[in-house]
């Protein structure tokens, strides 16, 4: 019976599939789908090489501090980083005296309230603040970018397919749109107010391009800040934003994959020596094998030897 | 325990003797996994994943504890609570959190290969049934304890897969939409989902852990199935699953525990979807929605179904989703060959394969974006998941002629037919080809 049931319910499940099979196949032929714009045009990120790649990867913190100086001069007019307190920047060697510096001429001030009156005021930075927010909520911030929302930057590097390559390629990707993409698509024209980049998902992207011209930052290490030097170290610092903890977690990888080898190696050899005696099913052999023995007994006896 | 051959407990130590007589809990453990339980001496490699499985449900149960302790179970602090709280503040928290991230993955992956070997070997078959269908009722705690821990960093696939799972519901007709918001507690995901997720995400897991005793249990009443298929003849067919198994077994976790260490440590990431490192949004859906890999091949048989033909396609897809798990509880009436071990079943074994290739594919288009060609070959796939098991195996299992099964296990292993649980090279069989007198232990 179940049988019966399960042949019937295979066969009309199998018919419906075969029935969406056929239906999809002849629609499709009927109306091949149109090619997208978004589909020809758009870009893989170019290959990016970061100190922190890899599993020996460690972060480079003169890069990282380079990083941090185009978030701070440059990004962080509108993308926010809630997730990253002042104190973290420790991590990309900053001292305490540097932080609290930091946090307290930061741009933004800190929302809190009047210790007086009890009205909303604002305060400056310290160094257990989080990274304040460019805009004080979302409204605020679709308002001040033609309804366009600047993502947070905190995880972007995670929260992007391509990672920091996806990040330095938006970033140095702005162009002008293809002449060969106007003549295949000319509904695709790039609306006002957004801008070319074919290594974002729909080719146009509402940030204007942020990093425009050679020394827009200057750089205090004497590392020349062209618009790709700039785009690598804030991808970079991008990185180290989104897993502060990565240099940590590859050292202590490093150590667990070894105990781990080291033991199973070892699990190995003690498994071969438990299981020896017992899988080989040990045959006695000298003068103790009863073959032997049965030979050494036929041949006394013939011998006349009492044994 | 069935072997008359199984040790029994014979306490040591005098505090083990008085522990024993007043609670015989340490006879329970020997009984179970020590040296008074006697298992079949041929098992291969494929016989390790069970106790793989347990470990990675041990690692689970100890990560999400500790990371229960500073997880939010609020909408509004979900997200943070995890990716700076936890990644960041918290000592090891990142740890703790890409163990647990990455250690659900491998507890499916084990779990997935434990069951195939079970298909395979016929472990389904009498007098197994239940060990079996117990299993199955683990798989599927599993799966929803999976998808609900999915849910709680509250990032965009949390929510969107919350919205989408939970919408399978409201495909059945007059009860499916009431029984969605029951299920919700709302009219969308919210903080009353977020919360009973949460809740239940703590409590499933101590679940399984119980159905995976019984699971055991079960199993020991008939014992081990083994590589041939042929049942325990006598004692020489078994060895004491300690010390031998635990050897086996112990290696055996530490290379796999390197593997699930290396992807922890060095591609944390690397199974999981970038969109939930964004938080969620009830306003703005994913490009691609698409659940965690170990829920893709089911994930393929839904979309598989594009035409409203009597019904509507969405009910399709949700019935046959949910029939290709419930299928398997039938397993062992719908297969009545007599020959458990795929190894003697020269036409099952092609099916077999044609099934594991099938499955694969099945995973590989639920993960896939949607293009014609994808949702042909998913069509195509889903099709022959339902057709293998309803309708091949069935028809397999009447007309097939098996091989010869071997007269028992130990002949089995001194022909070198299943050499695999013996170390290399020392299974080969003694002067004269005798069979052994001694067996030291």
């Amino acid at each position: 019976m179940v049988r019966v049931i399960g042949f019937l319910v295979g066969l009309v499940f199998a018919g419906v599939l075969l029935i969406s099979l056929v239906s999809n196949a002849a629609s499709y032929f009927r109306n091949p789908p149109a090619p997208l714009a978004s589909e020809e045009f758009h870009k893989e990120p170019k290959p990016l090489r970061l100190a922190s790649d890899g599993p020996f990867g460690k972060f480079d913190n003169r890069q990282l501090q380079r990083g941090f100086q185009v978030y701070s001069e440059v990004c962080s007019a509108c993308h926010s980083m809630k997730l990253v307190s002042f104190r973290d920047l420790k991590g990309i060697g900053y001292n305490d005296a540097e932080i609290k510096k930091i946090a307290s001429d930061w741009k933004v001030q800190v929302p809190s309230i009047n210790p007086d009156t009890g009205e909303p005021a604002t305060r400056k930075a310290l160094s257990s603040d989080n990274f304040p927010s460019p805009f004080a909520n979302e409204v605020a911030a679709r308002a001040a970018n033609n309804n366009a929302l600047p993502p947070d930057l905190s995880l972007i590097t995670k929260a992007r397919e391509g990672g920091a390559a996806y990040v330095h390629s938006l970033l140095t990707g702005y162009q002008n749109q293809p002449a060969e993409l106007l003549k295949k698509f000319p509904d695709a024209k790039t609306p006002p107010n957004l801008h070319y980049n074919p290594y974002f998902a729909n080719l146009n992207i509402a940030m204007p391009p942020p990093l425009t011209t050679d020394g827009q930052v200057q750089y205090e290490d004497g590392t020349k800040p062209t618009v790709n030097q700039m785009a690598t170290d804030v991808a970079a610092f991008l990185v180290w934003t989104a897993e502060p903890n990565l240099a940590s977690r590859h050292a202590a990888g490093l150590a667990v994959a070894i105990f781990l080898l080291i033991a199973s190696v070892l699990g190995y050899f003690a498994y071969q020596n438990i299981w020896y005696s017992s899988k080989r099913e040990v045959r006695v052999t000298g003068a103790l094998d009863p073959e032997n023995q049965e030979k050494n007994r036929r041949a006394k006896a013939k011998q006349g030897v009492a044994g | 325990m069935s072997f008359s051959w199984a040790k029994p407990y014979e306490p040591k130590h005098p505090v083990m003797r008085w522990i024993d007589e007043r609670l015989p809990l340490p006879r329970v453990v020997y009984g179970a996994i020590g040296g008074g339980y006697p298992v079949p001496r041929n098992l291969n490699y494929w016989w390790n994943f069970g106790v793989l499985a347990g470990i990675f449900l041990t690692i689970q149960i100890v990560t999400g504890i500790v990371l229960a302790m500073h997880y939010t179970a609020s909408t509004d602090g979900a997200f943070n609570s995890v990716n700076q709280l936890i990644m960041r503040d918290v000592n090891a928290g990142w740890l703790l959190r890409y163990a647990h991230m990455n250690g659900a993955s491998f507890f499916f992956l084990v779990t997935y290969i434990h069951i195939f070997r079970g298909l395979y070997y016929g472990s389904y078959k009498a007098p197994r049934e239940l060990v079996w269908m117990l299993g199955l009722v683990i798989y599927l705690l599993m799966m929803a304890t999976g998808f609900m821990g999915y849910v709680l960093p509250w990032g965009q696939m949390s929510y969107w897969g919350a919205q989408v799972i939970t919408g399978f519901f409201s495909a059945f007709p007059l009860v499916g939409e009431p029984i969605r918001i029951w299920l919700l507690g709302g009219y969308a995901p919210d903080q009353a989902a977020l919360t009973r997720f949460f809740s239940l995400h703590y409590l499933l897991p101590f679940v399984i852990a119980g159905v995976v005793i019984l699971h055991i249990w079960a199993l020991h009443i008939p014992g081990s199935s083994n590589p041939t298929g042929v049942d325990v003849k006598s004692e020489r067919d078994t060895l004491p699953f300690h010390p031998f198994y635990t050897a086996k077994d112990g290696w055996f976790a530490a290379a796999v525990l390197l593997f699930y260490a290396l992807v922890t440590y060095y591609a944390p990431n690397y199974l999981g979807h970038p969109d939930n490192y964004i938080p969620a949004n009830p306003l703005a859906t994913p490009a691609h929605i698409v659940p965690e890999w170990y829920f893709w091949p089911f994930y393929a048989i839904l979309r598989s179904f594009t035409v409203d033909f009597i019904l509507p396609a969405k009910l399709w897809g949700v019935l046959a989703m949910f029939s290709s798990i419930l299928l398997l509880f039938f397993l062992p009436w719908l297969d009545k060959s007599p020959v458990r071990s795929g190894s003697y079943r020269p036409v099952f074994k092609r099916f077999f394969w044609l099934l594991v290739i099938d499955v694969l594919i099945l995973g590989y288009i639920g993960g896939a974006e949607i293009n014609a060609r994808n949702v042909a070959l998913g069509q195509a796939a889903a099709a022959y998941y339902f057709l293998h098991f309803l309708v091949i195996l069935p028809l397999v299992s009447k007309f097939e002629t098996t091989l010869p099964l071997p007269n028992s296990i130990s002949e089995s292993v001194l022909h070198g037919e299943e050499a695999e649980a013996a170390p290399a090279g020392q299974t080969k069989t003694k002067r004269g080809g005798s069979v052994a007198t001694t067996t030291a232990h």
